[in-house]
């Protein structure tokens, strides 16, 4: 029986419905310690003192004179300008300065230290800050000659605020102490991003460095760069105390301290020709990357890719930057730079439908790229380049043209938007990341090891149905070994929709490979005769993937997945408050491996979209969130989130895993300019989002 | 301190003001009650006192003695339920699916989809849409009324 494209039993189902999956905090050690980390006040200034007002008996207490001789006070990623511990300089409120560590948490919780911090001048606005992070810059064609040249051009300014994770757990590792090194087991998206940053960190005085994912109660881009510092704060604690520790952060901390998505502010400039043809763009994006570089390069750069949209145009030019502002780092949040170019483009497209007095369906129908049409980069489409599929799909599923005249004049409305999202890590990523994967042989089947985690979406089981198809053994028979990096290759971060489409093709190599290998037999045969065989495969590029970065030319991704919303709202006239009523979407993800977890995806990804169009506004006072609880930064609750209508549409990739493309990210770049386009509709110009009843009752009315 | 979870008698020595969501993770070793905000807006530690859905983050465990509390684990493993949250992927990430399933244990005998949203509406879920968790607790409904007649909580 083939297990791809079933809706099979999810491996992590039973552990995960009877509480006994075992996350982070449920971890108890022999002599474990608890820890707490001291943090920074003020957005700018120097760290001049610390006063422990406090019995320090019992305690275990580090700072960055902890950090072991040949190991370096930086959490490791890109430019690692981050410090591990505060010295001297202070970029951000709640930047760590100290550790403390107890057996008893009262006691913890009770010790009392007085920071003295001299303050400087902030920079808290992106458009003032000089300091720039990043820099991209997309040209095609003469763009300044088709402006000229068009008959009509379009401009505005979009913006887009901080968006929290709010993964149900919070941050939270254990650090386990050994003769020769440490083990850290937590609620981490990248094991090997951690192994990494612990390496740097720590030197040679520290052998053996293990990372070991638990459970994983949701990440969304949130578990992928910040567990490095709260796992490397974990080690130097239990190191120093030779105990294990245990640091889970509680809901404000988490709130406070950790990443967020990056606020956007995005300008368009579009020439156009009467019939509505767009024939030049000019697009400015400014990210706010906080305090420190973190991943503000790649997440700029995803988000330069696709500022341009999903549309066709000969005359391009995208200008992207990332600027350095006093607050915590922003840094992966689930699209990456994607939803809020794209917000933009959609939110601009619906304005330029106005400004022509077109249809905003037509106006798609006419500009949406086509396969061998060439995106901003230059890169020529497949034949799996469906955005006038996934338009068509939802735009009649949702009756799109009838309620659009019906709801005029009414208080409801309804908007759409068409968006795209590239699967994979950007241009030569996958290239550089080498990932590996491997199979082997067990008493009973075969085990899938990689470094990929279950976060939610599924890993496990659709690694598991590839496996299992690609061998031709039942899916039972495939299991899947945790993220360990003392025993799993590593298959790259589990980011950027790959972990299906790159990291499954890896597997189903393997286990093609593995089947020509067993002969006649089956894995469990061959085991019992020959005992364990083990196949291990690396990332192979097509060859056709030409990129250069020095240009930004080329093919910035294997391919893409498309999709569509339809949004209808309706307006309370009263507290100005936005409800959504139904989204519509239809996605191609070239292949659902397991249709109840793919729609599983774009449910959860749609919902998360419609909180940060409407409900998720992170209040931002002297470089801090004001709002750091779930009792004032509102996520969707059951009675705020619509009726979400899915459709999945499969035009296969043929470099993907019996088809498939990447999907975790693409549903959550269309829903909030779906939204705000169904708001347009109202009557009412919106171009910030969340839409907030206060930012409704003051927007302007759409000028016809 | 006398209490009763999942119908065993536990005599503790814990302070009367410990949070019922410490008491059982620690001093019971039932983990599979979860902290998601510890301010009762997650719902995440949702258990049912009395049969009444509660958040064992905000309530001292004095405030349970002589009360029946009833956790996750208090399922068994193989109730409709449960069943239902893996057949129909009501679980992604599932941090909030023992409260999810807790809280759902509450709503009654075959709840309307009105009914099982008022009813969710304090247990947040990031990574479902809820959509999901409405077909699970329907299934199970469906199940349940099928095997037994009703749903009991």
């Amino acid at each position: 029986m083939n297990a791809v494209g079933v809706s099979v039993s999810r491996k992590d189902g039973i552990g995960k419905a009877t509480g006994h999956a075992v996350y982070a905090d449920d971890l108890v050690f022999p002599g474990m310690l608890y820890a707490r980390t001291i943090r920074s006040t003020i957005p700018c200034g120097r760290l001049t003192g610390v006063k422990l007002d406090f019995d320090t008996s019992g305690f275990t207490i580090v700072d960055h004179r902890d950090i072991p001789p040949g190991g370096r006070n930086v959490i490791a990623l890109i430019e690692n300008d981050q410090p591990c511990l505060v010295e001297r300089d202070i970029r951000h409120v709640a930047e760590p300065v100290l550790l403390l560590a107890h057996a008893d948490r009262e006691h913890l919780l009770g010790a009392r230290v007085e920071l003295q911090e001299e303050a400087f001048e902030p920079v808290l606005d992106p458009e003032r800050s000089e300091h720039v992070f990043k820099e991209i810059l997309i040209e095609k064609g003469n763009v300044d000659r088709a402006m000229a040249r068009a008959d009509t051009v379009v401009e505005g300014t979009y913006r887009t605020g901080h968006q929290e994770h709010v993964y149900i757990e919070p941050n939270g590792v254990v650090a386990v102490p050994s003769e020769d090194g440490i083990t850290i087991y937590g609620s981490i998206q990248c094991p090997f991003y951690v192994h990494k940053a612990l390496v740097v960190l720590l030197g040679d005085a520290v052998r053996n460095v293990r990372v070991v994912q638990t459970e994983t109660g949701g990440g969304f881009g949130g578990k992928e760069e910040y567990p490095s510092m709260i796992a490397a704060h974990a080690a130097l604690l239990a190191l120093k105390a030779k105990q294990p520790v245990k640091l889970i952060y509680d809901r404000e901390e988490d709130m406070l301290a950790t990443t967020k998505r990056h606020p956007s502010i995005v300008r368009h400039r579009t020439g156009l020709t009467k019939t509505g043809r767009i024939v030049s763009m000019e697009v400015d994006v400014l990210l706010d990357g906080g305090a420190y570089v973190t991943l503000s390069p790649v997440v700029l750069s995803r988000g330069a890719i696709h500022a341009a949209g999903p549309y066709r145009c000969h005359d391009t030019r995208i200008h992207a930057r990332a600027v350095m502002t006093n607050t915590p780092p922003n840094g992966a949040f689930r699209g990456f730079g994607a939803p809020q170019t794209q917000f933009a483009m959609e939110v601009h497209m619906d304005r330029i439908a106005e400004a022509l007095g077109m249809e905003p369906v037509l106006l798609r129908m006419k500009n949406a790229l086509r396969p061998g049409d060439a995106t901003a980069t230059g890169q020529k489409l497949g034949d799996d380049a469906s955005a006038l599929d996934v338009l068509r799909a939802a735009t009649s599923r949702a009756r799109y043209r009838r309620k659009r005249a019906a709801y005029a004049g009414s208080r409801r409305g309804i908007g759409l938007s068409l968006f795209y999202h590239g699967s994979g890590f950007t241009g030569s990523g996958e290239l550089r990341l080498a990932s590996r994967a491997a199979l082997e042989t067990t008493a009973t089947g075969v085990r899938v090891l990689t470094s990929s985690t279950e976060i939610g979406q599924g890993t496990r089981t659709m690694h598991a149905q590839i496996v299992a198809d690609a061998l031709g053994i039942p899916y039972e028979l495939v299991e899947v070994a945790a993220p360990d990096t003392a025993l799993v290759p590593d298959s790259g971060p589990t980011v950027a929709s790959r972990t299906c489409m790159v990291v499954g093709r890896i597997l189903q190599r393997c286990a093609e490979q593995l089947r020509a290998r067993l002969g006649r037999l089956t894995p469990a045969e061959h085991f019992a005769a020959h005992g364990a065989l083990r196949v291990e495969e690396q990332y192979e590029q097509p060859d056709w993937i030409k990129w250069d970065d020095a240009t930004y030319k080329g093919d910035a991704y294997a391919t893409y997945a498309w999709g569509c919303n339809v949004a209808e709202v309706e307006l309370d006239a009263v507290t100005h408050e936005v409800r959504p009523l139904r989204i519509t979407v239809a996605v191609d993800v070239g292949k659902a491996i397991h249709p109840a977890l793919a729609r599983g995806q774009v449910e959860g990804g749609t919902a998360q979209g419609l909180g940060w169009a409407l409900n998720e506004n992170v209040v931002m006072q002297n470089g801090a969130m004001a709002n750091a609880q779930l009792t004032n930064y509102i996520i969707p609750t059951t009675l705020d989130t619509p009726a979400i209508d899915v459709t999945i549409l499969e035009h296969p990739y043929e470099g993907g895993p019996f088809g498939a493309k990447g999907l975790g990210e693409l549903p959550i770049d269309g829903p909030a300019s779906a939204v705000v386009n169904a708001v347009r509709h109202l009557g009412i110009d919106v171009r910030e989002i969340p839409a907030t009843p206060e930012r409704i009752a003051t927007s302007e009315p759409v000028c016809a | 301190m006398r209490l009763t979870v999942n119908g065993v008698e536990w005599d503790l020595a814990v302070h009367p003001m410990k949070r019922l969501l410490d008491v059982l993770r620690e001093d019971c070793s039932l983990t599979g009650t979860k902290e998601g905000c510890g301010e009762g807006e997650c719902g995440a530690c949702t258990v049912l006192v009395d049969d009444a859905p509660v958040c064992a983050c905000l309530i001292p465990v004095a405030q349970v003695i002589g009360a029946n509390v009833r956790t996750i684990e208090g399922l068994g493993d193989d109730h409709p339920l449960q069943r239902a949250f893996m057949d129909e992927v009501g679980a992604q990430c599932g941090i909030c699916t023992p409260g999810m399933i807790m809280a759902a244990l509450a709503l009654g005998p075959r709840p309307s989809l009105a009914r099982i949203k008022v009813g969710l509406a304090g247990n947040l879920c990031r990574c479902t849409g809820y959509e999901a968790i409405y077909r699970a607790v329907r299934r199970a409904a469906d199940a349940t009324s099928v095997e037994t007649g009703a749903v009991r909580p």
